[in-house]
């Protein structure tokens, strides 16, 4: 079992730690809600350094990522992020990732942790004609998210320099606490926040900056928990659950990040099937009966099995149980019902529109 | 901590007797595992329950877990108040988090249950 560099603060915080994409990590610091609730109210500190982080670069290096991913890559300007995708022929998703274009010819590729070898060998294979060069360096780097309403003054504690002319979706390198990291204004969590790359060898020292930092603002350390409730209500995928190389970028409600104006990997599926029509598309719904929806419940149509629940929850903000599940396209208006079985029983469940929460101003 | 006049068992549950009533809840270390109670599906009224049955579901934000009936009898009371208040579980489980109340059916099943300090010792072992 991996550990990322902030193994040992977890442990010195009480942290209730779980196995997940093969580290050890963070489930929950003291309660699930709790730590929901600081980063939809004040701020939540989470180590996600089991995050993979590949690196690409050399002059075909745009070309290349243009050609892998969905999403426009070549007309990223530098200092910008974006979300993206790795499709398969069959346009079925291998991966979703940001983009960070750090130079004009260098790209940080950031990669779910439970991928990061599939798709370093992916790139690999598809890199064939390119002149690029690939380095995995996932091991070597921590990633702190720092996420919440007050984020940015909680960061600005450690920094002087002016983080709000880093605007969403855009990062800046910048020397903090006397080391060289990435601080992007990124999350996976719908509120406004940053994400920080640095060596993994100065992690615990960003840690226990940034909780110093924050206690006069209400900052808490998060884990897994919170972060995977905290996605769902904001709308996010979560690969392995609500997509995967069975689903297709359109079926995964994933269109707006499929540039049809670029040839890439998996087009000609994808415009095949945007031709044919969809037969079955992720969708958000809510109980209507009572129960907690979780992955891998059954899901019924008209009284017949179609599929699972992808991903399901109690979701602390908006106070209910709500996920997101595939169904068949007739059936994806909003208001259509559908059944969960849970324990047996079947339950009625409602679509509606995703994001379940957003965040004002 | 532990509640020195309850039985308990290996499954956390606790069973409070008072004549032929028997109250059941779950223990304060289960509760501490859950974490964040959202959900108590309580049985009706009236069902009856043998021990070791599936008497109620318990769902905290991240996992899903079943309560066993310590004993055997019928259900003569639900605590309604968790329908509204799932998290009382967690802030008081011997207390107002409460689960039901079982007519006893057969008194003796309580010699097969745990004492305090054999509990502790399952719970701390």
């Amino acid at each position: 079992m991996k550990r990322t560099p902030l193994y040992d603060v977890h442990r010195a915080l009480g942290a209730r730690m779980i196995s997940f994409a093969g580290f050890e990590m963070p489930v929950m610091y003291s309660s699930i809600i709790e730590e929901h609730m600081a980063v939809r109210e004040r701020a939540g500190i989470f180590d996600v350094s089991h995050m993979g982080e590949i690196f690409v670069s050399g002059q075909d290096a745009a070309k290349f990522l243009q050609w892998i991913t969905s999403n426009e890559v070549e007309k990223m300007k530098v200092g910008r992020a974006r979300y993206n995708a790795f499709p398969t022929e069959k346009g079925t998703v291998v991966d979703d990732l940001l983009v960070y274009k750090l130079d004009e010819n260098r790209y940080m590729l950031v990669v779910n942790a439970a991928n990061t070898e599939k798709d370093f060998n992916w790139l690999i294979e598809k890199s064939e004609g390119f002149s690029v060069k690939l380095e995995n360096l996932s091991s070597e780097i921590f990633q702190i998210a720092l996420q919440g309403p007050e984020a940015e003054k909680i960061l600005s504690v450690i920094t002087d320099f002016d983080l709000s002319s880093i605007k969403y979706y855009r990062f800046r390198e910048l020397e903090i606490l006397g080391t060289e990291v990435i601080v992007s204004r990124t999350g996976y969590t719908g509120e406004d926040g940053f994400e920080i790359y640095g060596p993994a060898e100065e992690a615990s020292k960003f840690w226990n900056a940034l909780m110093e930092a924050g206690e006069d603002f209400g900052l808490k350390p998060a884990g897994l928990g919170a972060r995977d409730t905290l996605r769902l209500e904001a709308g996010m995928n979560l690969y392995g659950n609500d997509m995967d190389e069975t689903t297709t970028l359109l079926e995964a409600d994933l269109e707006w990040i499929v540039k049809w104006e670029k040839d890439f990997i998996g087009k000609e599926a994808l415009l095949k099937q945007k031709e044919e029509g969809l037969k079955r598309k992720l969708v958000g719904f809510e109980m209507v009966d009572k129960g907690v929806p979780r992955h891998g419940y059954r899901v019924f149509v008209d009284g017949k099995p179609y599929g699972i629940v992808a991903s399901g929850s109690y979701c602390p903000y908006v106070k209910k149980n709500i996920g997101n599940v595939y169904l068949p396209i007739e059936k994806t208006e909003e208001g259509s019902e559908f059944e969960i079985e849970i324990r047996g029983k079947l339950h009625r469940a409602k679509v509606v529109p995703r994001p379940f929460y957003r965040r004002k101003k | 901590m532990l509640p020195e006049e309850l039985y308990y068992t290996e499954s956390h549950e606790w069973v409070r007797v008072e004549g032929e009533k028997a109250t059941v809840g779950i223990t304060d270390f289960a509760q501490s595992e859950l974490q964040d109670i959202v959900y108590v599906e309580l049985p009706e009224v009236g069902k009856k329950v043998k021990k070791g049955e599936v008497l109620c579901s318990i769902d905290s934000v991240k996992s899903s877990a079943e309560v066993y009936a310590p004993v055997s009898g019928e259900i003569i009371q639900v605590n309604e108040a968790l329908n509204d208040q799932p998290e009382l579980v967690n802030k008081d489980p011997y207390g107002e988090g409460w689960l039901v109340v079982i007519k006893l059916e057969n008194p003796e099943e309580l010699s097969q249950l745990l004492s305090a300090s054999r509990y502790k010792e399952l719970i701390e072992g």
